[in-house]
């Protein structure tokens, strides 16, 4: 490790006037593994695009970019003469699975072509390699894959044709640049243990861009923390997880870790991280007991479980019928819900997790009646949802709102803060005056000044939106909330922010929640209960710690294995 | 793909089916009595009842449909009740003249379009790129006919190098045939190309910003050579389509063409017939008209399934 | 279809201002995604759009004219001084006469008339008609109505523009009125088409799914998520259509369908000038120069609108 392959000295990037990284400077030796981590807007893929030469044109970097075995600045060297280099000794996997493939070209000719453009392989041999690489990263029939065009595969699986590109000519370097954020979990699993073993085996170095905490502690030996085009702090992945020093590194890990609870049983944030890092580095590691004792200090909601379940679903089945052809079967109709039975008592906390296509967004749709069933019924409140005349269904929502996930586009662009959270007001015939007050008042409670309901949506952060989304919600006082992954589209330690909130509102209000989400980790730390949905079935169902610490059905446990936990990598460091 | 094909070739039929009806009912029912419009108002009733039994217009409606329909699917567009003459001919004779124009002036007009269109995309923040774009804006406002009297007074009347207007055949010599072929197809081109190069340019532009051109960059293409391989066929969808539909628009720009150089193409035809109210005649050039801009949308549709495998597959 | 996380272009890790409370703004340093590196190096605060303010020139020019000229022009249109046919630009006639010796710049002030008229007319119809077709057409998606809406707007636009007008010339009678008619029927698939895809795209919005959810009724839905969120591609659109209907006008008065005499008209002009065009080319020069004025600063308009009011270029800031 004493040579180092990529050298970065005082690399800056700037926009115009604008510096969006500031000088900084690394290394990375050859075969070594190294973790950029930063949230959004941190600079962490500028710098990348910058190692690469494939800063958009608008932008300008500055300083010295080194690779071992070339002569000469790489930021001062020609397009023609970086080309040479990239897709041979420098390659790279990006975020975007879907859109990073030329849609009308075969699979197969995009892998062979990285081997023609560098001749490394004359075209025969290029198509033969080509379906090796295909195999090598474990995509099913490797030939019938290289003859599909892309739209033909799904995302991980476009993933994987990325990372054949990427490993095609054995690079020195390979950067990818939040590889797995667009993936479901047991996908990502299996594509970080892929990007790992590949670059092992060919003794690659790896420069590693996310925003997981535990994503890079699963693939990396040091780790480098970008915050605001900085690097504030670098080491190995023990000694930033361990013994983090600047205070950026320990609000992230605090904040990340969702086992970790304040004494109220709230999560920790970057403002209250000061408190975490005692008690992180006090062992290393948390106990088991630890984990175990935080959670039930926060699950333990009043017990109403004796009460009448509030939502009741017996034997739903949703069918789509629509032609969709992919590469690996042929479906006309998609059975997006397959007899799904489950009861929430009122007061509980309910957690659905599941990956895309499990069908939990349909279930969800269905619950607040914006879809019919195809079979089976829904009962919400005592309302018979399915059959449900339209007076019923309009009282049934009163008792139950949705949070959306995506916060850019669950407001109305158009419409002022203020009109946005009144809107479930209007139907019910709420005066004027009343709703304002009732806007006032809800503002209060999500956090956000009373100014705020003059502004329009794009004025705010992501986590500022999520919390006028809840307000909507929360305005006519419901007894059901339904959390559609509100936290997933999140920064880190807004998530934690939101989560918080959520939990207060939910005691405060006495809310029965519906909480849908893809991460096992986020469920756990909110929930009383959990149902695990696959291919439109509930797999299991039960307690949220016992279905936890002791899955019953294989699916659930490889869902819980393949989430990536700060604990998982504490005990690994 | 088959499936895709049969469904488009029956939507073609279908909508040409309800094109004809409309061209029917627009032609001879709003005018309410044809013979009466053929002959003007100062007609007797006598003469208008004369005509009406000659040409059977005292039949009901949708027979005198279904005879005109029958007529037209086997190449018979009737009789003028104006000049007494088959119109079959007329439109046969016209619409070769047409097309010829068209064709030639879209071949020109995508010669031209699809280099400065990418050159314009390419160095869109170059003072070349700003200069294309900003000619293309100002060419499209140009009316094809004011390009046209334009033409002929720099080249036929100024410098006298063609004839600013008449027509030959091929056959009949075909140096005369391309001399006078010059001026209508470069005045319909010229608007033509500036309206596709902004095309070309807004799809290549677009294609720039892909993730997939970032890829093949990654892969060691340099940027030009990425654009070329992997940019410029994704960028031909859209401009095929658009195309098709510009094909139409020139199709349409034509009959205003022909007047200015008095070309015998389905326009003249069809302004002469207007002007002596001569709607049978009227009806039956519109029809071939609206056909072809069907057919039109029908064979972009078609070349689009061929460029892109995505829709191969959609049904 | 592509899914993008990390959407978040505000920059805040530390979580200071959401504690505060405080509103980030766009374009305050450190809102910077690195996935909108494009959206960031652009200046984020609008700046002075060219498209937009030399296509309002432009149009504001050819609008002055038409006001004016009901107040004052130099001559009467009709009076024709048969001592000064076709003369050149002079002092008396800026643009100098036609063959009657009637003053082309009164000609081209009248005719700027007509030539809003044709585009406030046309385009009001297809507007009118065009964008409630579209939006129930978005809101039924895949129902019968929308399947039958959008098959007669397939119907539709297999009559180009200046095609229909013929027609209608021909049936009753060259005129403007009917030429307004026509081209106002003929750019309704433009409306209906971009008014739908809107509809769509809103309808798929989760902010519309929150209404439904707040139990908003579908005329509600419509009105006050729907028709704001389009508004911006219907008022480009209305620019655009207004350019192609002013070039189809003026080629229908070219070939003498459209406005007839006595009435001032910019394509007429054109015609009555193509047999001088050895002797006094610049009769058909100026009423070529309003026309390719109008056009453009009409098609000028639309870009610049389009910058600014198109959802998907504003970006999500």
């Amino acid at each position: 490790m004493t040579e180092s392959l990529l050298t970065v000295q005082d690399l800056e990037i700037s926009a115009g006037q604008r510096h969006l990284v500031h000088p900084t400077s690394f290394t990375i030796a050859a075969g070594e593994r190294v973790g950029l981590i930063g949230e959004s807007g941190s600079g962490k893929s500028l710098t990348s695009a910058a190692v690469m030469g494939l800063l958009p044109g608008e932008l300008s970097a500055r300083g010295q970019v080194k690779l071992s075995g070339t002569e000469g600045n790489l930021l001062t060297w020609s397009e023609r003469r970086m080309a040479r280099l990239r897709g041979r000794d420098l390659s790279m996997v990006f975020q975007e699975p879907m859109s990073a493939l030329n849609p009308l070209m075969r699979v197969g000719e995009q892998v062979a072509e990285v081997m023609r453009i560098h001749r490394t392989a004359n075209p025969a041999q290029a198509k033969a390699r080509a379906v090796e690489l295909l195999e090598r990263v474990r995509l099913p029939d490797p030939r019938a894959a290289a003859r599909a065009y892309p739209h033909q595969l799904s995302g991980g699986q476009r993933q994987r044709v990325m990372l054949a590109i990427a490993m095609a000519n054995s690079p020195r370097l390979l950067i990818c640049d939040e590889p797995t954020t667009a993936l479901d979990v047991t996908v990502q699993a299996q594509v970080l243990d892929l990007i790992r073993e590949a670059v092992v085996a060919d003794g690659t170095g790896l420069l590693f861009i996310t925003h997981d905490l535990a994503v890079v502690a699963s693939v990396c030996e040091r780790v480098m923390v970008m915050y605001r085009g900085r690097i504030v702090e670098s080491g190995s992945c023990e000694q930033i997880f361990t013994d983090p020093q600047h205070e950026y590194t320990r609000g992230l890990l605090a904040a990340s870790d969702l086992t970790a609870t304040d004494d109220r049983g709230r999560l920790f944030t970057i403002a209250s991280a000061a408190r975490y890092r005692s008690h992180a580095s006090g062992d290393g590691a948390m106990t088991d007991a630890e984990a175990d004792a935080g959670s039930a200090s926060r699950a333990a909601p009043v017990d109403l479980a004796t009460g009448e379940p509030l939502i009741e679903v017996s034997e739903l089945v949703k069918t789509y019928s629509r032609t969709r052809t992919s590469l690996f079967g042929r479906a006309d109709r998609v059975e997006a819900l397959r007899g799904i039975s489950l009861s929430i008592p009122a007061g509980r906390r309910f957690g659905i997790v599941g990956e895309s296509g499990s069908g939990k967004s349909t279930l969800l749709k269905i619950l607040s009646g914006l879809e019919p069933p195809t079979t089976g019924s829904v009962q919400v409140g005592g309302v018979h949802v399915e059959s449900a005349t339209s007076a019923q269904l309009r009282s049934m929502r009163e008792d139950l709102q949705i949070v959306f996930q995506d916060p850019f586009a669950s407001l109305d662009p158009r419409m002022k803060v203020a009109d946005i959270i009144a809107e479930p007001l209007v139907p019910m015939r709420v005066p004027e005056r009343k709703r304002r007050e009732r806007v006032a008042e809800t503002l209060a409670a999500v956090g956000l000044e009373p100014e705020s309901a003059h502004r329009f949506p794009h004025q705010f952060s992501g986590g500022q939106r999520q919390r006028i989304s809840i307000a909507r919600a929360l305005v006519c006082r419901p007894r059901i909330l339904v959390a559609d992954e509100p936290v997933s589209a999140l920064d880190v330690s807004v998530r934690a922010q939101v989560l918080n909130l959520l939990t207060d509102l939910v005691d405060e209000y006495q809310l029965t929640l519906v909480f849908v989400s893809h991460d096992l980790g986020v469920v756990r730390h909110l929930c009383s209960d959990v149902a695990v949905m696959k291919s439109g079935e509930i797999v299991e169902t039960g307690d949220v710690e016992s279905i936890y610490t002791n899955p019953q059905h294989p699916y659930t446990a490889s869902l819980v294995a393949a989430t990536p936990s700060l604990e998982d990598a504490f005990a690994a460091s | 793909m088959a499936r895709y094909v049969i469904g488009r070739v029956l939507q073609f039929v279908l909508t040409a089916a309800l094109a004809s009806v409309v061209v029917f009912v627009l032609m001879q029912v709003l005018p309410g009595n044809a013979a009466q419009v053929a002959l003007g108002t100062s007609a007797t009733p006598e003469a208008v009842a004369a005509l009406e039994a000659e040409y059977g217009l005292d039949r009901p409606r949708i027979v005198q449909y279904l005879s005109w329909i029958g007529g037209v699917l086997t190449g018979d567009f009737g009789t003028s009740y104006v000049t007494k003459a088959p119109i079959s001919p007329v439109i046969f004779n016209s619409i070769q003249v047409t097309l010829i124009v068209v064709l030639a002036s879209m071949a020109l007009a995508l010669a031209v379009a699809v280099p400065l269109g990418t050159a314009a995309a390419v160095l869109h923040n170059r003072p070349t790129g700003v200069i294309i774009s900003g000619a293309s804006q100002i060419g499209i406002a140009i009316p094809n006919f004011l390009a046209a009297i334009i033409l002929v007074m720099v080249f036929s009347l100024g410098l006298g190098w063609f004839p600013s207007s008449g027509w030959q055949a091929p056959i009949e010599g075909f140096g005369g045939f391309l001399e006078r072929l010059v001026l209508p197809v470069t005045a319909l081109a010229l608007v033509q190309a500036a309206i596709l190069t902004r095309y070309v340019r807004s799809a290549v532009l677009e294609v720039m910003r892909e993730d997939f051109l970032r890829t093949a960059r990654a892969k060691g293409l340099p940027a030009g050579r990425a654009l070329v391989r992997h940019g410029l066929r994704n960028a031909a969808i859209p401009v095929v389509t658009v195309a098709g539909v510009q094909l139409a628009t020139l199709l349409i720009g034509a009959v205003v063409i022909e007047q200015v150089f008095v070309l015998p193409g389905m326009g003249t035809e069809l302004v002469r017939a207007v002007s002596n109210r001569d709607l049978v005649t009227v009806q039956g050039i519109v029809m071939v008209l609206v056909v072809l801009v069907l057919l039109l949308n029908l064979i972009v549709d078609l070349l689009y399934s061929v460029l892109d495998p995505r829709v191969r597959r959609a049904a | 279809m592509t899914t993008r996380r990390s959407l978040d272009p505000t920059l805040d890790p530390t979580g200071s201002a959401e504690l505060a409370g405080e509103t980030v703004e766009p374009g305050a340093p450190g809102a910077i995604d690195p996935g909108a590196v494009d959206a960031a190096a652009k200046p984020r605060r609008r700046r002075l759009n060219a498209s937009l303010v030399i296509g309002l020139i432009l149009v504001g020019l050819v609008v002055v004219m038409a006001l004016v000229s009901y107040v004052w022009t130099p001559y009467n249109p009709t009076e024709a001084m048969p001592e000064d046919r076709l003369q050149g630009a002079s002092a008396a006639h800026w643009f100098g006469t036609d063959r009657y010796g009637r003053d082309t710049f009164t000609w081209i002030m009248f005719g700027s008339r007509i030539t809003l008229l044709v585009g406030i007319v046309s385009v009001a119809i297809a507007m009118l008609i065009g964008v409630p077709l579209g939006i129930i057409a978005g809101m039924t998606n895949s129902g019968l109505l929308s399947g039958t809406i959008m098959r007669g707007n397939d119907l539709l636009l297999a009559f180009p523009a200046l095609l229909l007008a013929i027609v209608f010339s021909a049936v009753y009678g060259p005129g403007t009125g009917p030429a307004m008619v026509a081209l106002g029927i003929a750019s309704i698939p433009g409306f209906a088409r971009v008014a739908r895809s809107g509809t769509l795209q809103v309808m798929s919005t989760e902010y519309v799914m929150a209404a439904r959810a707040a139990n908003r009724g579908t005329f509600a839905i419509a009105t006050t998520h729907v028709l704001p969120n389009i508004a911006g591609m219907v008022i480009v659109q209305a620019s655009v259509a207004f350019a192609l209907a002013v070039l189809a006008e003026a080629g229908l008065s070219f070939l003498g369908l459209g406005t007839q005499a006595p009435a001032p008209s910019w394509g007429r002009m054109l015609q009555e000038s193509q047999q001088f065009l050895g002797t006094r080319p610049e009769l058909a020069l100026w009423p070529g120069l309003f026309i390719a004025i109008a056009v453009l600063g009409f098609n000028l308009l639309g870009d610049g609108l389009r910058d600014r009011l198109d959802p998907k270029l504003r970006g999500r800031d």
